[in-house]
């Protein structure tokens, strides 16, 4: 075997070089003297994420064609990677807290791990890698979930989490059974695009291509894969719930795509565009019925996010130029939701609360963690000029530049559920700004870190918007890969 | 040229505007009001310089071997893109017109800098006032530099707001709140027009640019392929359409009604805006399109008849009005017109262009005597806090600075020799017997009425009765702020006439050289004279002779007062029909079927969202059924419509 080949996995390597730097400084530092820790890997994690923007893609296919090493890849990974930096920083307090200090290193460690997994996910050209990665990105954050090993809706959550993760593996491995029956014996994905071009419509296939989209879907929580989402969200530490929120969808969406468009996108127009269709639809639809009714800004977040998830999807109906718009709707959630979550955070860490009714009144003690969270409900909404608006604008012309009627009846739907999610997002900022009453959180000053996340949250939300630099970044990174073609 | 001194020109009102804006607040008014002035006088200084070069250094950029002074793009760059064709240029043209122009901004502005230090100095707001003042000369400038119609429509627009902001400066007054608002309204409606003029007309003819539009009409011609709409051919819609921007901006009937009641705003803005400058702005879009409209007789017709009954309405209202600045503010509508009806019946062939030069002409002379005469009524009104001439009379011997200047701005706009009004009036007067003598005689007639209203008001004013309110308050001339610009204006009104203007701005930018002619500057001299011994027969001293003659014709005064019922027109049709009958209708449909779409849309919603609430019952085995259904569901669905 040419371990050379190792070489074109530099992404991969760097992460889990970084995992066993943690890991060994972890384990062979004394007790009580961790406090170093935090900010040791969140300033080699810093330097990991600039090293992988720099580093050239190889364009590189390897081990037989199991892996790829091409520049949307890498965008990706990137774009993932700023959003694991930001979560570290909100995470930091948290990290410094009693119950945690001796166990800080295993949370770095486990993110690492699954961050690892989301670069083979991404990277995979074979169903093998590829659920290697799903396992290593899914198993590590049950026990993340259930962090807090004090809290009991923790333990539940994660409960929650790890069966119907396992269950959802089921599902995807029997649909994945399947696709292997099909294909003649091969889970190359160039093996499964031929057979899928030159085979027929088969049951096996339909039955396949669903298993694949529930299996996949749960970790995107699709509805109606989405069930658990609420409760793992709300029971899980905050931070925890941002990472779920947006690295782990992000990474999911960019495979989904992947198996979908390239492996499957020979019947894209008779098998699965309407199940995506249909899925999408429910998924847009039901989240925001349910965002609308909660109480608890996790939950409220969870809901946000599962309609979110379907909004991102919408970059699997249109091609590559739909991946382009669909990775750049990924970087512009993750500031945006990350900015909401860096202030739900915060607010939770000093204060304990976490109910959107304790937000009431938030402006007067607290203006700049209230202008945060406006800023990025408005930007989660779709309103202009924020970044929002725009990886709203350029998904949806992505997705109508097919000129298909059926497409625009999609993104019509799409648009009027925007409508719908101005309601609640402007629900929370209507308690921060304009209901009446004394503050219910009193006035406290975030630390340094948060800080730091925060303001690159805003400027995410507000710059990336108007300067198209990371849009054109993605565009050149697919272009590049795999070409624009409608 | 560098392009410093025009950046400059730009920058520094620009740069006022924020530092005044942003900062203004912090500052003592003081400080405020010296930067405001200093700046203005550094703006002052580069606007004479860049002229100065532009008219005197014979440098070939500025004029040619023949003697032709050159159109010079300093400089013209790209600012929006939108598609190949819809290119915004944001640039900087000098040539006669445009240096011209930046003389009188700049002095007036500056002038008005000034004479606001003591006008406005116990007004609350005077750091926002110097602000807004900094903003209308940046815009202003903005305007007149520009180098293609599309950066004119948005320098046009900017200045309709610094209007606003300056009319409505005393916001809590109703009445100069209702002001500015329908101030901005009316000219915002024209400029409706105007926008659809430069759509028809880039429409046809692919570029914005003043120099590629002027220079070459044929080709502007050609390109509209002979096409035409409702009777008239696309470019005389374009120009005409073009031209409604300019009505609004210059007052011209119907859209006039703003003017009047504009002059609720501070007196220095009203002499800036209101008299010298901005108004003047339609005067100054038809100048820089002028070649085109010489491809059209029927727009400058259009002009001419516009510009003609305007200046007669005008005047006759300015008659009977009793507020000093109502009185001044008809006054400028009437000599606005009068510079329009100039430039409609200017030809190339009627003493090479006589018409537009001098328009233009007037243009300067009528900027630096109704600045005079507003800065002037300022100070009156300063002394006496009424704008209301019942309230003044007899002021000669209080106010001695303001009656000698006001004195002089009556003579020079009534066109007595050797005040500057006399000149270019009779050039006008000229230009208009040379097209046709019906045009020349209604005009000679209006300058006759224009010589009566404003005699009437000096008498009004300064003689006929002392006010028996003096002896409680003694009126005084106004602070040297206010002061030493009465008289550089003054000055200025008394020599500009001698300006040899023709070798400066004329319609092909050659030299003119000007000549009285004596049939036109004798009759119009013995008409403005007459209605000067008229006006004193009547006003000098106290007597019942105006009351006897406002008896006489009571209904005609009635109507004249009320401006003919313009006002009342427009609300009758605002009110009546389009609010009345119109909006009712619509208001209904958005009321009944807009709204109530949507509130059935947002309880639907609701209610599904009530109805589906048992799905997450937060126990996993019911997670995992759906789970399991879904994907079952999806492929059975799926199984069913495709085999």
């Amino acid at each position: 075997m040419d371990y050379s080949q190792f070489g074109a996995m530099l992404p991969e390597l760097i992460i889990l070089g970084l995992f066993f730097v943690v890991f060994l400084a972890d384990t062979f530092s004394k007790e009580g003297e961790k406090k170093w820790l935090t900010p040791f890997t969140t300033i080699l994690f810093l330097l990991s994420t600039v090293a992988i923007w720099l580093i050239p893609a190889s364009g590189e296919t390897i081990f037989g064609g199991m892996y790829v090493d091409d520049t949307a890849c890498k965008a990706m990974k990137a774009i993932l990677n700023i959003g694991v930096f930001i979560v570290f920083l909100q995470a930091a307090e948290w990290t410094e807290s009693d119950e945690m200090i001796v166990r800080k290193g295993e949370f770095y460690e486990l993110i690492l791990v699954t961050l690892f997994g989301m670069y083979l996910m991404i990277s995979a050209r074979h169903f093998l890698i590829f659920i290697i990665g799903l396992e290593s990105a899914s198993l590590p954050l049950a026990a993340l979930v259930a962090f807090n090993k004090k809290h009991y809706e923790s333990h539940e959550a994660a409960i929650k989490y790890i069966l119907t993760a396992v269950f959802s593996s089921a599902i995807l491995m029997a649909g994945l059974s399947y696709i292997y029956a099909l294909s003649g014996g091969s889970l190359y994905f160039a093996d499964i695009a031929k057979a899928v071009t030159e085979g027929t419509r088969s049951g096996l296939l339909i039955v396949g291509l669903a298993f694949l989209i529930a299996g996949i879907g749960f970790k995107l929580s699709l509805v109606p894969f989405h069930l658990w989402t609420a409760d793992v969200y709300q029971g899980a530490p905050t931070a925890v719930t941002s990472y779920l929120s947006v690295v782990s969808k992000g990474a999911a969406a960019y495979a989904f795509f992947i198996i979908f468009v390239q492996v499957f996108g020979a019947v894209f127009s008779d098998l699965w565009e309407w199940m995506m269709y249909a899925v999408i639809i429910l998924t847009i639809t039901v989240g925001n019925l349910f965002a609308m009714r909660q109480k608890n800004m996790k939950r409220f977040m969870a809901f946000s996010s599962i309609s979110q998830a379907g909004y991102i999807m919408l970059g699997v109906m249109a091609g590559n130029l739909g991946l382009a718009s669909m990775m750049f709707y990924i970087f512009v959630y993750i500031v945006s939701n990350l900015g909401a979550f860096a202030v739900i955070a915060a607010i939770e860490s000093k204060t304990g609360k976490v109910g959107m009714d304790d937000y009431d009144g938030l402006h007067k003690t607290n203006p700049w963690l209230s202008f945060v969270m406006t800023l990025a409900m408005f930007s989660l909404a779709g309103i202009p000029p924020f970044a929002g608006f725009f990886s709203k604008i350029l998904i949806f012309t992505s997705v109508t530049a097919s000129n298909s009627m059926a497409l625009y009846m999609l993104v019509l739907v799409a648009l009027i559920n925007t409508i719908i999610s101005l309601y609640y997002y402007l629900l929370v900022v209507k308690a921060i700004w304009i209901k009446p009453g004394e503050a219910k959180i009193e006035r406290f000053d975030s630390t340094r870190c948060e800080r730091v996340g925060l303001v690159i949250c805003v400027l995410g939300i507000v710059f990336f918007g108007l300067v198209p630099y990371i849009y054109d970044y993605c565009y050149e990174a697919v272009k590049t890969a795999y070409g624009i073609l409608i | 040229m560098g392009i410093t001194l025009p950046i400059l020109i730009l920058a520094i009102p620009f740069t006022m505007f924020l530092v005044l804006g942003i900062g203004g607040v912090k500052m003592p008014r003081k400080v405020a009001g010296v930067i405001g002035i200093l700046a203005n006088a550094t703006l002052l200084a580069i606007c004479y310089t860049v002229a100065f070069r532009y008219f005197f250094s014979g440098d070939p950029q500025f004029i040619n071997a023949e003697g032709v002074r050159q159109q010079l793009q300093v400089f013209d760059v790209t600012w929006l893109a939108f598609t190949e064709r819809l290119v915004v240029n944001i640039g900087f043209l000098l040539d006669p017109i445009c240096a011209m122009m930046l003389v009188v901004i700049s002095t007036i502005s500056f002038m008005v800098h000034l004479y606001s230090w003591g006008y406005m100095e116990h007004e609350p707001g005077f750091q926002r006032y110097y602000a807004f003042l900094a903003l209308f000369t940046f815009s202003m400038l903005g305007l007149v530099v520009a180098t293609n119609i599309f950066q004119m429509y948005i320098f046009w627009e900017l200045v309709g707001v610094s209007s606003f902001l300056l009319i409505g400066f005393f916001y809590k007054l109703p009445s100069a709140v209702s002001a500015s608002k329908k101030a901005f309204i009316v000219t915002r409606f024209a400029d409706l027009g105007m926008l659809l003029g430069i759509l028809v007309l880039t429409f046809y003819f692919p570029s914005f640019n003043f120099i590629d539009l002027t220079s070459n009409t044929g080709s502007v011609v050609a390109s509209m392929g002979g096409a035409s709409f409702l009777g008239a051919s696309v470019l005389t819609w374009a120009l005409v359409l073009i031209f409604t921007g300019g009505m609004g901006k210059s007052a011209m009937m119907p859209l006039h009604i703003w003017l009047p009641d504009a002059m609720e705003g501070p007196t220095p803005v009203s002499a800036l805006i209101h008299a010298a400058t901005m108004v003047v702005a339609g005067v100054y879009l038809v100048a820089r399109m002028f070649p085109l409209y010489l491809c059209e007789e029927s727009a400058l017709q259009f002009i001419t008849w516009v510009g003609a009954i305007t200046a007669f309405y005008a005047a006759v209202v300015a008659c009977c009005q009793i507020d000093i600045k109502r009185i001044l503010a008809f006054s400028t509508i009437s000599q606005i017109a009068f510079m329009m009806v100039s430039l409609g019946v200017a030809r190339p062939d009627l003493h090479e262009g006589l018409g537009y030069m001098a328009s233009m002409f007037h243009l300067f002379t009528h900027a630096m005597f109704k600045a005079l005469l507003f800065l002037g009524a300022g100070a009156l009104i300063h002394a006496v806090h009424s704008n209301n001439y019942t309230a003044m009379g007899g002021l000669r011997k209080y106010m001695p600075i303001t009656h000698w200047t006001f004195l002089i701005g009556c003579l020079a706009i009534a066109g007595i020799w050797p005040f500057s009004g006399f000149f270019s009036k009779d050039e006008m007067l000229s230009a208009m017997f040379s097209l046709s003598p019906f045009w020349g005689y209604w005009m000679t007639m209006v300058a006759g009425l224009t010589a009566f209203y404003m005699f009437r008001m000096y008498f009004l004013v300064f003689w006929w009765e002392e006010n028996p309110h003096y002896k409680d308050h003694k009126p005084h001339d106004a602070p040297w702020q206010m002061s030493v610009p009465l008289i550089i204006l003054a000055l200025v009104s008394c020599v500009a006439g001698f300006i040899p203007f023709g070798h400066f701005v004329t319609w092909n930018r050659e030299a003119y050289n000007i000549h009285i002619n004596p049939q036109v500057a004798a009759t119009s001299l013995s008409v403005a004279i007459i209605a000067i011994a008229f006006a004193a027969w009547l006003y000098l001293k106290k007597n019942d002779k105006p009351a006897m003659m406002r008896q006489a014709l009571p209904a005609l005064w009635q109507a004249a007062h009320r401006r003919f019922y313009w006002d009342e027109i427009y609300l009758f049709i605002t009110r009546k029909i389009i609010f009345g009958g119109i909006c009712k209708g619509i208001a209904w449909f958005d009321r009944h079927v807009i709204d109530a779409t949507m509130d059935a849309f947002a309880s639907v919603t609701q209610y599904v969202s009530v109805k589906i609430k048992g799905m997450q019952s937060g126990s996993v085995q019911t997670y995992v059924i759906w789970y399991f259904l879904g994907a079952l569901v999806l492929a059975a669905i799926t199984w069913l419509c495709i085999i």
